[in-house]
């Protein structure tokens, strides 16, 4: 049993901190959580200069680093409460790409996504904002040897921001996944308005046609990728609250430490006091809950398990903390010019994104 | 990082697990008894000694002990996996009180003589101890205690009353906080650990029900019982620094979360056989699954602080209370899902689980006072962990 980061997570920790403090200031989290495209040329240019664009990804396509390393930087990302299409591009895209890309195929794109030239999103998610497989419907037909697809994707991530698109369609053999250039004729793409500043969008497809080096694995084969990206992907916003809640607790100690009433700063009230020991008890346990399930990932043992708890009990936990931190800020932490309410926000939008507790909790009581 | 065992750690897991499958009593296997519910079962005190000194005998109560003592000088985790598969055997016969509180606090500050003396029967399962801490008067605020030992020649004469004493009834030794100095200030600074014999003229130990129905705790009243002076543990008046540093100790000792996850698989098992679980208990079940689970890394993380000598103070805190939160919590939802069927009483032959659902969801109130409150806990994570003031 070890608890402890290796030097090379420790390392990845104060490059992403030290990065997102010099770079990204509460001034910045405003414009980008306003911003439309959410769009960030320079400031991802730098991000790929410090390797942050290839985490995870296989050194021989360019890329550095574990799973475990791309977790520690999403905690502190979560900290920063930044909002970009990193979580999208380097989590999601690359993801479905290393899970199913052909030797030709990841040499083409994740190369690009490591030098942070290129972003792929993926479209999952219909009208019935669910993450099962049911849930996909999206036409994919065959014409000769090429794909006709029809429909529309909701949900989808930094379609605006993004130069590919993976969109998971219905075709005769099952769900398959396509990998295609978002820029071509075809696709109408609408910004959803999201309050968390997270950028999500619809996006319609009307008869793109592809051909079959478009096809990401094999026909009908969609699902079972994509349940291994969900089960990373989910974990991965597990550590984003982490970062999330760990912040809004630092920020609410300080609060308590200053503010004073009654003649005695709040903190030194009990019912406060317990509220920040809960806290701390959430943070910490999420922390436990969100590594164990990302270190056997890394060691590719089965997680789906400690992946559906770590979700359901993140997401709560990050719940509680929120409310607590608001609830210690009193009148201020309720205003749009303090900082807290980007991060429950986005603790809400992580909450529900890939599936929200109580879908978790279901997968634990059946398993 | 590295969330699995060694392979020597799980080696002892199974050498544990075959020895508890064998020797550890077969009948509470099969009726599901609780750790903490135990004194509910016929003859427990005689089953529980017993399976203590098969304990010994393996040399499995003193694992993390220095070898002088008869120790084997392993990690803490070779402690809490003994723990663990003797909660999932419902298998008694570990004695906390002992072995995590007075031992570690005579290895720590007693003298050379008291730990040739105390320390083997500790280790042999065969001498069992219990904790004079708290009195009437005084429970949180236990540096305020007012038993009183004055020293007269080469011993001191102790005269007051303690409360809740856990098995005070079949102790054999006692470890006692009383005052030495009555002008001490702050108050804590006059306090002393004694070590008691049991059977010194002049203790009486009353039983108290519990609201379980079941006699753990005890009143024992001590009218001038004397203690050879070679019985205080490091000095005189430094015995509040002596239960300081073993506290942790304690909260740590007993594995709420494995205590927990046990209930949790009997409570589950015995429902899907009465087919008794609804889709709400289903999805309440994982909640408690993911809270134990928690609790369970809590638990690891302090453990593994332990292993690197490294100083808990609010993790201890936090594991105690996660840890016992959630049996009180799975207690509860024993009783949710089998709801008029779970309240009856643990002598009804009707009783699910032979009455663990009722006997163990009122045992479990006692869970946020024992071993700390909660909101002292609580106090301690603020204060100690995160460094919010104090309010005098
Ligand atoms: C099952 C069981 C076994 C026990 N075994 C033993 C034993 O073997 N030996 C032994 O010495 N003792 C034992 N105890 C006693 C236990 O340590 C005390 O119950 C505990 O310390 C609390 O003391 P009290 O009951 O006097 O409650 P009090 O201290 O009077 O507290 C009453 C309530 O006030 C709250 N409170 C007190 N101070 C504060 C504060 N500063 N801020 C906020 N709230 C506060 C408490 O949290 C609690 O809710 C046992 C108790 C139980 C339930």
């Amino acid at each position: 049993m070890d608890f402890a980061l290796n030097e090379q997570q420790e390392m990845m920790q104060t490059l992403a901190r030290d990065f997102l403090s010099d770079e990204y200031n509460d001034k910045m989290l405003k414009t980008t959580v306003e911003d439309e495209t959410g769009n960030m040329p320079e400031l991802w240019q730098k991000l790929a200069e410090v390797n942050l664009t290839g985490l995870a990804i296989p050194e021989e396509y360019g890329g550095v680093g574990d799973f475990l390393d791309l977790i520690v930087v999403l905690e502190e990302m979560g900290r920063a409460c930044f909002i970009s299409p990193y979580f999208t591009g380097v989590v999601l895209g690359a993801s479905v790409i290393i899970e199913t890309g052909s030797e030709e195929q990841k040499q083409k794109y994740l190369p690009a996504i490591a030098e942070g030239k290129s972003i792929v999103t993926l479209a999952l998610t219909e009208e019935t904002g669910n993450y099962t497989p049911d849930a996909v419907s999206l036409k994919a037909e065959l014409k000769g040897s090429n794909y006709v697809l029809n429909g529309r994707k909701l949900f989808v991530p930094d379609a605006l921001s993004a130069d590919y698109i993976i969109c998971a369609t219905r075709t005769k053999e099952g769900i398959t996944l396509f990998i295609i250039d978002i820029n071509i004729d075809g696709f109408s793409i609408t910004p959803l308005k999201t309050v968390s500043g997270d950028k999500q969008c619809e996006v319609c497809l009307n008869d793109i046609e592809v051909g079959p080096d478009s096809l990401l694995g094999e026909a009908g084969t969609g699902w079972t990728y994509l349940e291994k990206v969900l089960q990373k992907a989910n974990v991965a916003r597990c550590a984003e609250m982490v970062g999330l809640s760990q912040q809004a607790l630092n920020i609410s100690l300080d609060y308590a430490r200053e503010r004073m009433a009654f003649g005695h700063p709040i903190g030194a009230f009990q019912s406060i006091q317990h509220r920040c020991a809960d806290m701390l008890m959430d943070v910490d346990g999420s922390r436990f809950l969100t590594y164990q399930a990302a270190w056997r990932i890394n060691e590719c043992l089965s997680a789906a398990r400690e992946a559906a708890i770590a979700k359901a009990w993140v997401s709560q936990a990050s719940k509680r903390v929120m409310n607590s931190a608001h609830q210690i800020h009193g009148a201020i932490g309720f205003t749009q010019d303090h900082i807290l309410h980007y991060y429950t926000k986005k603790a809400r939008f992580n909450e529900f994104s890939f599936g929200d507790a109580a879908f978790h909790l279901e997968k634990i009581g059946t398993q | 990082m590295d969330f699995l065992f060694s392979p020597e750690e799980e080696a002892f897991r199974e050498e544990v697990a075959d020895f508890l499958e064998k020797e550890g009593p077969k009948e509470w296997h099969k009726k599901k008894v609780s750790f903490f519910d135990m004194s509910g079962q016929e003859n427990w005190i005689a089953v529980h000694r017993d399976m203590s000194q098969k304990l010994g005998a393996r040399g499995w109560l003193s694992l993390h002990w220095p070898k002088e003592y008869g120790g084997q000088e392993l990690s803490p985790f070779y402690r809490l996996i003994l723990r663990e598969e003797l909660a999932k055997h419902h298998c008694p016969g570990y004695h906390s009180l002992s072995v995590d509180f007075v031992a570690p606090a005579i290895l720590l500050k007693g003298s050379e003589e008291l730990k040739k003396r105390h320390l083997p029967g500790i280790a042999s399962g065969k001498v069992m101890w219990c904790e004079g801490l708290s009195e009437p008067g005084h429970g949180s605020d236990m540096a305020a205690l007012e038993t009183y030992a004055k020293e007269d020649g080469d011993s001191y004469v102790v005269n007051g009353q303690k409360i809740w004493t856990t098995y005070a009834h079949f102790a054999d030794w006692m470890f006692l906080l009383a005052r030495t100095d009555r002008q001490a200030q702050p108050n804590y600074r006059g306090l002393t650990f004694f070590l008691v014999d049991m059977k010194t003229p002049g203790i009486t130990v009353n039983p108290i029900i519990n609201m379980a129905g079941h006699h753990d705790f005890n009143e024992v009243f001590f009218d001038d019982v004397r203690i050879p002076k070679e019985n205080i543990v490091d000095s005189v008046n430094r015995g509040w620094y002596v239960t300081m540093a073993v506290l942790d100790s304690e909260r740590t000792s007993d594995l709420g979360y494995a205590i927990a996850s046990t209930l949790l698989d009997d409570i589950v098992a015995g429902a899907r056989e009465m087919g008794m679980l609804d889709s709400g208990d289903k999805v309440r079940m994982a909640e408690l699954i993911a809270e134990c689970e928690v609790a369970r890394l809590t638990h690891y993380h302090v453990t593994y602080m332990q292993a690197q000598g490294k100083d808990t103070s609010y993790e201890a805190a936090m594991c105690k209370l996660l840890g016992f939160e959630s049996i009180q919590h799975v207690a509860e939802f024993g009783l949710k899902v089998f709801r008029n069927y779970g309240l009856l009483s643990d002598t009804s032959p009707m009783a699910p689980l032979y009455g663990r659902i009722s006997s163990c969801y009122l045992r479990s109130f006692g869970h946020s006072m024992e071993a700390g409150t909660s909101e002292i806990d609580r106090d301690i994570i603020a204060q100690r962990g995160l460094g919010l003031p104090r309010l005098r």
